[in-house]
């Protein structure tokens, strides 16, 4: 797993609260902390072939932060790495579906609303791991 | 009288230093050729009986140890996966440990690379790639590409602790060293290992396959390449030993014929309040400058610097620096003679020290959060160290080595750069460095002392005063 908090954001706490929650349920983690730039999720994930990163955006720039972070993972070979979202990723009037959608859009896998428990995070995770596990396995046999 | 001598096979010279070690003083220096593509041991006994000339007979030796930058020097090329993280990692081990870097790869090795990597051929290659149970898929790749190219290297592998087994057994027709990962966990930098392993390698196998080993009957090891007993004398002048302290943080610089080396051995941590950022720094850093050269790469020197620069800082027509660097270019052995040409000298290592040092520290910057501005630093800190000191012929037999080797300092035009402030400038006159990093291996005491009382300190009102600073 590798966690962090996504562009010029300090807002830490929910990240690392998460990051000891991951790390509680067994999951190794590379916590990269606030004010990460996109390519050094990327570069953290290829060089510890990680299963899943962990983006969270907490001051309203998220969107365009997280612009085109799953054509990076593709273009680093990562296709099939889990990418979630989390924080507050609505800004202004917008409704939570048209957000999510948009995230969803953008090629993650799951985005998370804000006052989303952990457990829900790692039962997502959970699932969608042994998803990918089951596709590998139908794909090699 | 307990004596030792300390030999250099250099690229160009065999030099010599025999050193009093309980009375802590230089008896004389030797130089013969470097004679290492017919046999090393003509030059060696060159270079012996021009110190026996010196001292009128040769003492009985108790320790007679050797470094080499001869043939090439150690020749390595290094495979990493992310640029930036492990393909780095190793860089920074071979460079540690001395070596002459002549190829850095990362990612998947493709067919034209080793190809590239064969002709290259260097002396030894350092493998490394994913963090201890991370990615081995890439690493397992590129040691099958390996496998099937024509190197007849030995091989470090300091890679992902997991894929060792699967490289060993790919590579079973090639020599593998195993080291410990040069990157265990994420941005962890643990490059002593990969270090150790590699100078090793260079003891076993490099000397030998160089043919150093033949004046074997002169002396008793060759331990290490030259720029790691630079790197280990600098180490020591800085930390010192267990009964007496050292300088504290040192900053080393050797604006070579070829290169510029710089060494430091200080943390560089940021300061309070200074996020850093990118890979963790080791503490004894060595980088090479492979485009600041004085005399092979004296052309790249006024490219980097800028030749109205060079020309101001010298004296002369931008014309008639051209003119000169071309007499350079076809004469690399040339040593300065006018007053032009030492102008012009000077002018090309205060730019090379400049470049060098200013590419070695680290920088900081100021990045705006929406909690307010925030520093950030890249690489060392080397605004607090205790001492710079200048080595190799550019700045030690120059004629201003003050106004060389002040090029090094922080300068208010450029207020990002993490450059020293306030040290003690220092001269290596003797050349001791390298003689000290060898002699510290066996007795440490001995050689802090000698570097010690050896350097010359550089005086701020009267460059050619020469103190001495023990």
């Amino acid at each position: 797993m590798v966690t962090g908090v996504i562009g010029s954001d300090t807002h830490i706490v929910g990240n690392r609260i998460l990051t000891m929650a991951l790390e509680k349920a067994g999951y190794k983690v590379v916590a990269l902390g606030a004010l990460t730039p996109a390519p050094d999720f990327i570069k953290a994930a290829v060089e510890t072939d990680a299963d899943a990163i962990l983006v969270s955006s907490l001051y309203g720039q998220g969107e365009l932060d997280c612009r085109g972070f799953r054509d990076l993972c593709v273009e680093a070979g990562l296709e099939r790495i889990l990418l979630y979202v989390g924080g507050n990723l609505v800004v202004g009037k917008r409704s939570w579906d048209e957000t999510q959608r948009t995230y969803l859009g953008m090629g993650f896998d799951r985005a998370a609303p804000p006052g989303t428990r952990v457990d829900t995070v790692l039962e997502w995770l959970a699932g969608d791991l042994a998803a990918r596990e089951a596709d590998a396995e139908r794909a090699s046999a | 009288m307990s004596a030792a001598l300390l030999i250099d096979f250099g690229s160009t010279y065999t030099k010599l230093r025999a050193i009093d070690v309980a009375g802590r003083r230089v008896l004389g220096a030797g130089q013969g050729p470097s004679t290492v593509t017919t046999d090393i041991g003509i030059g060696l006994r060159a270079a012996l009986a021009d110190l026996e000339r010196a001292l009128g007979s040769l003492p009985r030796f108790q320790y007679r140890l050797a470094s080499s930058s001869a043939a090439g020097g150690l020749g390595m090329v290094t495979v990493g996966l992310v640029r930036e993280l492990t393909a780095e990692a190793a860089r920074r081990a071979a460079l540690g440990a001395g070596a002459k870097l002549i190829g850095a790869y990362a990612y998947r090795l493709t067919a034209a690379d080793i190809k590239a990597i064969a002709a290259l051929a260097p002396d030894i290659l350092l493998l490394a790639g994913g963090t201890d149970g991370g990615n081995s898929e890439v690493v397992i790749a590129n040691a099958k590409r390996l496998a099937t190219s024509a190197l007849a290297c030995p091989i470090v592998y300091a890679g992902n602790r997991a894929a060792a087994d699967e490289v060993v057994a790919a590579l079973s027709g090639k020599t593998v060293i195993v080291a410990a990962n040069v990157m265990p966990e994420f941005n962890v930098l643990a490059i002593e290992p990969a270090r150790a392993a590699i100078r090793q390698v260079f003891i076993d196998r490099i000397v030998h396959a160089k043919g150093i080993d033949r004046a074997a009957a002169e002396f008793d090891a060759v331990l290490m390449p030259t720029p790691a007993a630079v790197l280990e004398g600098a180490r020591l002048v800085a930390d010192g030993t267990e009964r007496s302290p050292g300088l504290g943080d040192v900053l080393v610089v050797d604006p070579g014929g070829a290169t510029t080396d710089v060494h430091s051995v200080a943390s560089g941590a940021p300061a309070a309040g200074v996020v850093p950022q990118g890979l963790p720094e080791p503490r004894l850093k060595r980088t090479v400058e492979g485009d600041l050269g004085m005399r092979h790469n004296a052309g790249s020197i006024v490219e980097a610097a800028g030749i109205a620069r060079i020309a101001a800082d010298s004296g002369a027509s931008e014309e008639r620096v051209r003119e000169l660097l071309a007499a350079l270019a076809r004469d690399v052995g040339h040593l300065p003679a006018s007053a032009e040409e030492h102008a012009l000298d000077n002018a090309l290592a205060r730019a090379a020290v400049r470049l060098a040092v200013s590419r070695h520290c680290g920088t900081i910057e100021t990045c705006y959060t929406v909690t307010g501005p925030v520093t950030v630093q890249h690489g060392k800190d080397l605004s607090g160290v205790a001492a710079v000191i200048g080595t190799g012929g550019a700045i030690v037999s120059g004629r201003s080595p003050r106004s060389v080797l002040s090029t090094a300092l922080a300068d208010a035009a450029e207020p990002l750069s993490l450059r020293p402030r306030r040290p003690r400038l220092l001269l290596d006159t003797n050349y001791l460095l390298y003689a000290c990093g060898l002699l510290s291996t066996v007795e440490p005491q001995a050689a802090l002392e000698l570097a010690l009382a050896h350097f010359s300190e550089l005086d701020e009102e009267n460059t050619h005063e020469r103190a001495c600073c023990a």
